[in-house]
């Protein structure tokens, strides 16, 4: 039984990495007993692999092969150097709340004057001191999951957001994940966001990496919880560097009449998984989620998402363009599910990946499961290379060959970036596109 | 005088058929020519090697542009030098406004051309202008790259494109395809606007009616893949009242 022996490895060298980094986890009782069982369930498992449906086209025993252990806290060399990459990928007006090798860093986040209603604490402290209802909440996350269990148990740090009822932001929040250790380390982070109801927030996450940070592995997730009538706009930003593993889980769940308004881009980390699963708990709720995979080299980004329509006449859009040169692999899967009561439902899904080179893959896998009769459900994907004719158009009218090709790649990821409804997100997206494209030469 | 364009026997096939069989032609400063000829006799081939669209292959003979080897040069290069092709079917690039498209080709070829670049009001100004030359409304410009667009836009614009990176040598492909008498007379009178001393038109065309809004110095006919017959204007009115056939017979 070579899987039995691959599991037990794999598990056994990171129990013993569990059992030292334990006394650096925060939460004691209940948290600790929680991580325990995550750790179990994250054990009996051990990595994913092709076998398992779920991560057939991302086998974390070929591609990560090994949990790192839990990267050291940063030193001040490593601050320093977290510093100056923040700087460099700062956004005006947004306050900034950041997370160096996994640990909170106070000296480089904004947290004086909050606007009224708004809360931001540590993960750290939620775990520690947060009341039991907080920290059930920060373990809704299921452990069938294998990566959602292992981040579970070692969660380390992340920020507590909590927007009060009737509290409409006006300022953006930019929680900025910074890889700075030069050792290959994991860092296992956890954020979680409450909008109460008739309240609004608009949420930006960036994963970068400092000067000379090696092979590090990012495991993250977020919980977002959005109140009656309340409205976020999300916008997520993977720019991690080339050798990095970013392994991250979104669970969302949305009242009546709310708003969620998301996009994510994946142009960094040589490894990338974005899980999330989107859950309506009340009625008349709205989802755009788009994304865009901008990949190259020998890149693999997976986009694996769960749009759960448990309730009647909500709406989901679901918009996804993969870009993928060289020897890169993109993966999109989308599974929506209507469940019995869920009338009404309008459910839409689209994905289109756009080859650029010969050895390039993209596999697209829509699953739709309708259980509800009276709903309206469609889903697409196409999967094709760059038209010859408006290339050569385009080079006929001046444009080189790699401006052509840009031009068309910018057009082509266009329809995901436009349905980002806040100004300010689009233009930061469209950014994120550019320096993609520019990098390509 | 070096002559602008000059074809010098050129041969060409596509895949593994040979259609053009040694042709030659010589465009100077000023000159508008038209190419006529039944379908199949190998006008847009010529055009089409001209722009350097792949999928040619040319077997012998050279193009020269301005002395230069234009077979050496790459279309963008070529666009820099000079050369512009009117498609006959120009495509449409949905989530490319055709402003930016203007702007971003203007500008790149200047700077193939050590030129400065164009900056947005710097450019919009330009454009607006040669738009409302043309009755192309702001509203188009601000559409996918023909997107939407009826034969008619999207010939007009072609000629906008002419009109902005004012090339020496225009080749106007079956420009008169699809359009209707009165669509057809607008883009007639914007590519008369562009007759110049220092550029020169080559005008492909199917059917003599075009060459009655551009009047041409010098006619060809092409038959099989070759000039079979130069002369001036009075040969496209001989050729409307006796048909194409006596030179597919001769060729």
């Amino acid at each position: 039984m070579n899987v039995a022996l691959v599991k037990n490895e794999t598990g056994s060298a990171l129990s013993d990495s569990f059992a030292i980094a334990r006394d650096r986890l925060p939460g004691a009782g209940k948290v600790a007993a929680a991580r325990e069982a995550a750790f179990a369930a994250y054990a009996q498992a051990g990595l994913p692999h092709r076998r398992i449906e779920d991560w057939k086209y991302t086998d974390l025993r070929a591609l990560m092969r090994e949990v790192l252990p839990l990267a050291p806290a940063p030193d001040t060399a490593e601050f320093s150097r977290a510093a100056s990459a923040a700087k460099l990928h700062a956004i005006e007006g947004v306050r900034r709340l950041v997370l160096v090798d996994g640990v909170f860093a106070p000296k480089l986040s904004e947290l004086g004057g909050l606007e009224k209603g708004l809360g931001i604490r540590t993960l750290r402290e939620a775990l520690e001191t947060g009341d039991a209802a907080l920290q059930a909440l920060l373990f809704t996350p299921d452990n069938a999951n294998p990566m959602v269990a292992l981040n579970s148990a070692m969660m380390t740090d992340g920020v507590v957001i909590d927007v009060a009822d009737g509290v409409v932001l006006s300022q953006p929040l930019h929680i900025v994940h910074i890889a700075s250790g030069t050792v290959p380390a994991a860092m296992f982070t956890r954020s979680l966001l409450r909008l109460g109801k008739d309240a609004g927030a608009t949420l930006v996450e960036s994963y970068i990496a400092a000067e000379g940070a090696k092979a590090y592995q990012v495991h993250d997730s977020l919980i977002i919880s959005i109140g009656n009538n309340s409205r976020l706009d999300h916008v997520r930003l993977n720019e991690d560097g080339r050798d990095a593993f970013n392994i991250s889980s979104g669970v969302v769940s949305l009242g009546a009449h709310a708003h969620f308004n998301t996009f994510g881009m994946m142009s960094g980390a040589g490894v990338s998984r974005y899980q999330a699963t989107i859950a309506f708990a009340g009625e008349g709720s709205r989802v755009e989620t788009n994304g865009v995979n901008l990949l190259n080299g020998k890149q693999h980004a997976d986009t694996t998402l769960f749009m759960d329509h448990a309730v009647p006449h909500c709406d989901s859009r679901e918009i996804f363009r993969a870009v993928v040169d060289d020897r890169a692999h993109s993966v999109f899967q989308g599974r929506i599910i209507v469940r019995p009561h869920a009338q009404k439902t309008d459910a839409k899904m689209m994905t289109r990946a756009l080859l650029l080179s010969d050895e390039a893959e993209a596999d697209n896998k829509p699953e739709l499961e309708i259980f509800a009769d009276d709903v309206t459900c469609g889903h697409g994907a196409t999967t094709g290379a760059l038209d010859e004719s408006l290339l050569f158009y385009l080079r006929a009218r001046g444009l080189s060959e790699k401006e052509a090709q840009a031009l068309l790649i910018q057009a082509f990821v266009g329809e995901a970036i436009e349905s980002i409804v806040n100004d300010g997100l689009r233009e930061l997206a469209i950014a994120a596109a550019q320096r993609w494209l520019e990098a390509r030469g | 005088m070096t002559a602008l364009l000059e074809v010098k026997d050129l041969k060409v096939r596509v895949e593994e058929r040979e259609i053009l069989h040694g042709l030659s032609l010589t465009v100077n400063p000023g000159e508008v020519h038209a190419i006529m000829g039944p379908n199949g006799s190998g006008k847009s081939t010529l055009s089409h090697v001209i722009a350097g669209k792949p999928g040619y292959e040319v077997t012998g003979g050279e193009i020269l542009f301005r002395g230069e080897d234009l077979l050496e040069m790459s279309p963008d290069e070529r666009a820099a030098k000079g050369v512009f092709l009117a498609f006959q079917y120009p495509v449409e690039i949905p989530g490319v406004a055709t402003m930016n498209f203007l702007h971003v080709a203007l500008n790149a070829q200047r700077k193939a051309r050590g030129e400065s670049q164009l900056t947005t009001p710097e450019f919009l100004k330009k454009a607006y202008a040669a738009a409302a030359s043309l009755n192309i409304p702001r509203d188009m410009l601000k559409r996918g790259v023909n997107v939407g667009f009826s034969g008619g836009e999207k010939k007009r614009n072609e000629i906008l494109q002419m009109a902005l990176f004012e090339p020496a040598v225009c080749i106007l492909d079956e420009m008169d395809s699809g359009l209707d008498i009165d669509a057809l007379r607008v883009a007639a009178d914007g590519v008369n606007a562009l007759r110049s001393q220092g550029r020169a038109m080559v005008v492909i065309t199917h059917y003599q009616r075009l060459l009655n809004y551009i009047v041409p110095d010098f006619v060809h006919v092409m038959s099989k893949g070759r000039v079979v017959k130069s002369g001036g204007k009075e040969l496209a009115l001989e050729l409307e009242a006796s048909g194409y056939a006596q030179f597919e017979d001769a060729a």
